[in-house]
């Protein structure tokens, strides 16, 4: 713990007994991007505690570690198979952006991260995905679920106010209902980290879906972000939003990353280059192409990539 | 290259010079849509269906001016104060209060069951349903209340309601005979009126909910429990609620179990001891129509025209609070 804060106010100077460090420098970025080896027993705080944050977005290096990973995940709906055999890892300090054209599992395998895939009873499992080297099958699926967060393509916020819809997380947790005053706290600060403080903090108590559409979307994220999630998995959380709209929720991801591994779904390439830092591109279930963003845009080695990333810039 | 018999079957194609009769065409210079080709047989089904219309709208202004024109004439404000008198006078005969109370009673017991009964059975049907032929057993089941005449229920209540270990929900007489006739027993059966109109209500409210509100609450680590109450029921309100004003309209309106289970005396006739209102009997305003009605003892029509009038002015406001309900609070995601 004492070797994490002293990285932290050392900011990008590595200490001498820090663990080894994979440097990996990305062709399209300025920044190197280091990869922390983390081989550690799991340890529950080890999580919410950024041991190494960047200052400035893009001055400083982004402190990158594993949070999530699959090895040889497949989905089957009903022998029809819609994910195949994916490796996959989610790094916090990283925008991963999951590419490919409409039916090719992305959508299935971001579902499957929090096993929100099993409401679908015709689906099928294989493989493995890891949180925090913990197989995700022996977590308690609510906990689970508050640990990987998701954003959904409509804005849904629940009927309510917009302070019960970001508090509506955190209560029912223990046997005692936590009050009010107690929440507040965390509602103010997941608001202003979804960057819609300053918009609602008048109106609290107004209904959440009286709010335009990016507003809500933005409260969805505010919801996500309150119960303190790991990883926020994003599925094409823009297709519904006006420009302007998309580029302020845009803008949050990026702040985001910081301190949540993300993963977004989109279908529109520039956007997966303007937030990504790696980019995985899905084909008829497979994984074709994973990679760093500047790599898998500019530099695709696979042709099927090349064919879709340049159909998209071209 | 050699053409498929099948697919390149002769039949009539489309013509693009000529639109088929009827379809909507774009004349230059008439500045919209002209309809062409109406046949005589289109137009005398087109008067048809406005004659249809109108003759509803003369109906239904017939039933609201005539009931109006007569209940003013009779009504009297102490006819809403004063209890009901046996006399064959109708100046002495005194008003409906006990009938009024009777309708709100029933009412109340009516749709205070059929309410979470309902839901409970429309969360059941459209979040659980499971296994799936217990559901369909169920939906039949409900369909069946839904189509049974009320003077069925109301016969089958009796028949239930007058075993002897029902004996608590009404009057037993010395020798033990049960009375069957209370509004309790009136109520239960009229909560199976309710009930059909409460459990399809929530059900279409249930069903408008997007799967992925649903799913959002799973992925904030909720289990279907919590989602049911917290996010689905709230969601659901403004069906629930349409659902229960229906309901209570159609009890208030019902006259067959209210004659054979809510016993014979215009007066509320409390029973003694505990909740002795609700095992006792009365009248409702249906009752109390049917009863001053020519058809009735009474023979006094003023009477009745009167209580009339004020029946069907509540379950117009019911029918009104609806069609309210229905437009405010329903919760709406793209
Ligand atoms: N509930 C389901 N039952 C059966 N098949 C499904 C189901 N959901 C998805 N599929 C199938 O799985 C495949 C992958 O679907 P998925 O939704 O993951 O694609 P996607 O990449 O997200 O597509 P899009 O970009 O259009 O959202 C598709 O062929 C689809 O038909
Ligand atoms: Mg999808």
């Amino acid at each position: 713990m004492e070797l994490k804060e002293e990285q932290t106010q050392n900011g990008s100077a590595p200490g001498a007994e820090v663990p080894p460090l994979r440097q990996i420098v990305v062709e399209s970025e300025t920044v190197p991007i280091r990869v922390g080896d983390y081989a550690g027993p799991p340890d529950p705080e080890y999580g919410r505690e950024p041991w190494q944050l960047n200052a400035g977005l893009d001055s400083d290096p982004i402190w990158v570690e594993e949070r999530m990973r699959t090895e040889a995940l497949s989905i089957a709906y009903g022998g029809k198979v819609a994910v195949s055999a994916v490796d996959l890892e989610v790094n916090s300090g990283e925008v991963l952006a999951l590419i490919g054209p409409s039916g090719c599992g992305k959508t299935t395998l971001l579902r499957s991260l929090n096993r929100l895939v099993e409401l679908t009873p015709a689906a099928r499992r294989t493989g493995r995905i890891i949180l925090d080297n913990q197989d995700v099958d022996t977590f308690d699926v609510t906990r689970l679920r508050s640990r990987v967060g998701m954003l959904f393509q409509q804005p849904n916020p629940f009927p309510m106010s917009i302070f019960d819809n970001v508090a509506y997380g955190l209560r029912e947790r223990g046997s005692k209902k936590p009050r009010r005053k107690q929440l507040e706290p965390i509602v103010v600060d997941a608001l202003e980290r979804a960057g819609l403080w300053d918009e609602v903090s008048s109106n609290l108590n107004h209904p959440a879906l009286a709010l335009s559409g990016g507003q809500q979307q933005r409260l969805c994220i505010a919801r996500s972000l309150a119960v303190s999630p790991e990883v926020l998995l994003l599925d094409e959380p823009c297709s519904a939003l006006d420009p302007i709209s998309t580029g302020i929720i845009e803008e949050t991801i990026v702040e985001l990353r910081n301190e949540v591994a993300i993963v977004i779904v989109t279908h529109n390439l520039q956007q997966a280059a303007r937030i990504a830092d790696r980019v995985a591109f899905m084909y008829l279930g497979d994984m074709v192409e994973y990679g760093p963003a500047g790599q898998v845009f500019g530099a695709p080695r696979e042709a099927r990539t090349q064919e879709y990333v340049g159909g998209g810039f071209g | 290259m050699s053409i498929d018999v099948r697919t390149a079957a002769p039949g009539p194609r489309p013509n693009p010079e000529r639109p088929a009769p009827g379809a909507p065409v774009k004349l230059p210079g008439t500045g919209g849509q002209q309809q062409t080709g109406w046949s005589i047989g289109d137009r005398i089904g087109l008067a048809a269906a406005w004659f249809c219309g109108i003759s509803l709208c003369v109906a239904a202004v017939a039933i609201v001016g005539f009931m109006a024109w007569k209940g003013v004439q009779y009504l009297h404000l102490e006819m809403l104060t004063s209890s009901p008198e046996a006399s064959l006078d109708q100046s002495t005969s005194g008003g409906f209060l006990d009938p009024l109370v009777g309708t709100l009673i029933l009412t109340l017991i009516g749709v205070g069951i059929a309410i979470p009964v309902g839901v409970g059975i429309a969360v059941w049907l459209t979040e659980y349903g499971r296994p799936a032929g217990l559901a369909r057993l169920v939906e039949s089941g409900v369909e069946i209340v839904a189509g049974t005449p009320s003077i069925v229920l109301a016969i089958f209540g009796l028949l239930v309601f007058q075993q002897s270990f029902m004996g608590v929900f009404s009057f037993t007489a010395e020798g033990g005979a049960v009375f069957g006739r209370s509004f309790l027993t009136a109520g239960s059966m009229m909560a199976l009126i309710a009930l059909p109109l409460v459990i399809g209500a929530t059900r279409e409210a249930l069903h408008s909910i997007p799967r992925h509100v649903r799913e959002a609450s799973y992925a904030l680590g909720k289990d279907k429990a919590s989602t049911i109450r917290r996010v689905l029921l709230p969601s659901a309100r403004s069906g629930i609620a349409t659902g229960a004003t229906l309901g209570m309209g159609r009890i208030c309106g019902d006259t067959a179990i209210v004659v054979v289970l809510l016993g014979a005396s215009m007066q509320t006739t409390p029973e003694e001891g505990f909740g002795g209102l609700l095992r006792g009997t009365g009248s409702t305003l249906t009752s109390y129509v049917y009863n001053n009605s020519p058809s009735g003892e009474g023979n006094a029509p003023e009477k009745a025209y009167a209580a009339a009038f004020v029946l069907l002015m509540i379950v117009l406001l019911l029918n009104f609070a609806v069609g309210l309900i229905g437009k405010r609070n329903k919760p709406q995601w793209n």
